[in-house]
């Protein structure tokens, strides 16, 4: 844990010496999150209430999509973008340290521009939480930590997937970014206002509903207590990718020096 | 002329040969024009009569908007051009008997051109096939679809002119990113890429429609979805061609004025 607060401060301290491209890159980043956010307000404005979800409620859904990306793109950013760790050769570097490979791979990288994210989705909770989104109680501001952190875990499982195909291909799979990029895009709105195709796809295939939808119902009151436990099932998906990630670390050949 | 023809097939060829990036940015694309319309749909089934837009025409124009991406994506920034001028190796086009922003113009439509071609039609096949009201419906009468290409090609001269005058004040600013991640911002929200302009609230509506960015994709996409009535079409391509003009002139005049102040160091 001290090595990787020292690998943290490292990398702001990094950040900070170009500074204002360093700012440039967070606004880029913050200004197309902020359009999306505009264009649920700017329907909203319109419609009132879509599939029974007031803004407050789709902020508070937001939010929660938004801060769990954030969180994965900032601290594993080296699996995120790990085509390019494979093409310069720095993997070999990495096998012959003593310490773990996913642990060296969180150091390696972190994308700090996306804290100004992170704030504009604590904004955006905060907001839903002042509107009256939600009737709170203690369990429910759990449940609500809960869907952030496994989140969180949810895209860093589809960033490890994501590095694991990277060691057969060599480069980024754009694909991948139907599920990487596409839910912080379409998070927006709870996923269940897709049709129920989507929403047994993201429960089922890709738990990205277990951390969003059907907790979200448990926050509402639509649904029974247990929905808010949901997030945790949602871990299990880690299972499948750490064994992806293993199965390409076995197939990796390194190209020598 | 001949030559920036021959620049301009060269540039189209070198797009050509990338098919794995265009397989995989179509099923990219094909997702998201599937979920735009899902959520759409949400709205509409809740409510129909606030429905800014038909049904179809919304659904023609997400299908189009996907399918040719390339045309109006504001963040396909060639890179390599600004990098040029910043280190000053433009200083060999200028060895060239050609125009800079021609040859510019030349190939940021080739590069849009080829992009575009290699994933179009797959997802209007696509589109083509979803039922109605959620696919591209193709009754269309001739005239409208004369008008549908002619904004097209505006639209495309709009979007290259608007980039290349960022190139061109790259001469000028010592870091042009500032003013492209601007450009991206106002041209995803201006533009109709966040939500297509009917829905932006009015005033906001307004302003857009008569920005270079409402020049862009708003324009032909809405005319094929017939939401652009006929009688107004006119003055549609009309202030199309008023923003190609202006953004072409400035650019060129940036540009050429750029070149006569830029010092370049080297031998």
């Amino acid at each position: 844990m001290r090595l990787y607060l020292s690998f943290l401060s490292l990398h702001l301290k990094s950040a900070m010496t170009y500074r204002s491209s360093f700012l440039l890159s967070c606004l880029g980043q913050l200004l197309v999150t902020v359009n999306t956010f505009l264009g649920v307000k700017f329907l909203m404005d319109r419609f009132g209430t879509v599939a029974g979800y007031t803004l407050p409620q789709l902020a508070l859904c937001f939010g929660v999509i938004l801060a769990a990306t954030s969180l994965a793109e900032c601290f594993a950013r080296g699996f995120d973008a790990f085509s390019a760790v494979l093409s310069q050769a720095r993997f070999d570097r990495l096998l012959v340290r003593p310490r773990g490979l996913i642990f060296q791979l969180l150091c390696e990288e972190m994308k700090l521009s996306m804290v100004p994210r992170l704030l504009q989705a604590v904004l955006m909770l905060g907001w839903a939480i002042s509107a009256g989104a939600v009737r709170w109680t203690a369990a429910k501001a759990a449940v609500l930590v809960l869907m952030i952190l496994c989140g969180a875990a949810v895209f860093f499982g589809l960033f490890l997937i994501n590095a694991a195909l990277c060691f057969f291909t060599l480069e980024g799979l754009e694909v991948m970014n139907i599920f990487t990029d596409g839910p912080r895009e379409y998070g927006k709105y709870p996923f269940g206002i897709y049709g129920k195709g989507v929403l047994w796809i993201l429960t089922l295939l890709v738990p990205l509903a277990l951390v969003q939808h059907w907790p979200l119902q448990y926050l509402l009151d639509q649904g029974p207590g247990w929905y808010g436990l949901l997030p945790l099932l949602s871990l299990l998906f880690l299972l499948p990718c750490a064994a992806a990630w293993r199965l390409g670390v076995r197939h990796y050949r390194s190209t020598g020096s | 002329m001949r030559q920036y023809l021959a620049f301009f097939r060269m540039r189209l060829l070198a797009g050509l040969q990338y098919r794995a990036a265009a397989l995989a940015g179509m099923s990219t694309q094909l997702v998201w024009g599937t979920m735009e319309i899902l959520l759409y749909r949400a709205f509409w089934l809740s409510d129909p009569d606030s429905f800014p837009m038909g049904m179809e025409a919304l659904s023609a124009y997400i299908w189009l908007q996907q399918a040719f991406l390339a045309f109006f994506a504001m963040w396909y920034w060639e890179m390599d051009l600004v990098e040029a001028v910043k280190n000053g190796s433009v200083a060999y086009e200028l060895t060239r008997p050609t125009d800079l922003y021609t040859m510019w113009m030349a190939r940021s439509l080739a590069l849009r051109l080829s992009r575009a071609a290699l994933r179009a039609v797959p997802i209007l096949l696509v589109g083509i096939l979803v039922p109605a009201p959620y696919g591209l419906r193709l009754r269309i009468s001739p005239s409208v679809f004369l008008a549908f290409l002619a904004a097209m090609a505006l639209m495309l001269v709009v979007v290259c002119a608007y980039t290349l005058l960022i190139y061109a004040l790259s001469f000028f600013l010592t870091d042009a990113n500032g003013i492209m991640v601007l450009s991206v911002a106002a041209a995803e929200l201006l533009g109709g890429a966040v939500v297509p302009l009917p829905f932006l609230p009015e005033g906001l509506r307004q302003l857009a429609q008569l920005s270079p960015f409402g020049a862009m994709q708003n324009i032909p996409l809405r005319i094929f979805g017939g939401d652009i009535p006929r009688e107004s079409i006119p003055a549609a391509l009309g202030l199309q061609l008023f923003w190609a003009v202006v953004l072409i002139a400035a650019g060129a005049l940036l540009t050429r004025g750029g070149l006569r102040r830029a010092v370049i160091l080297g031998g």
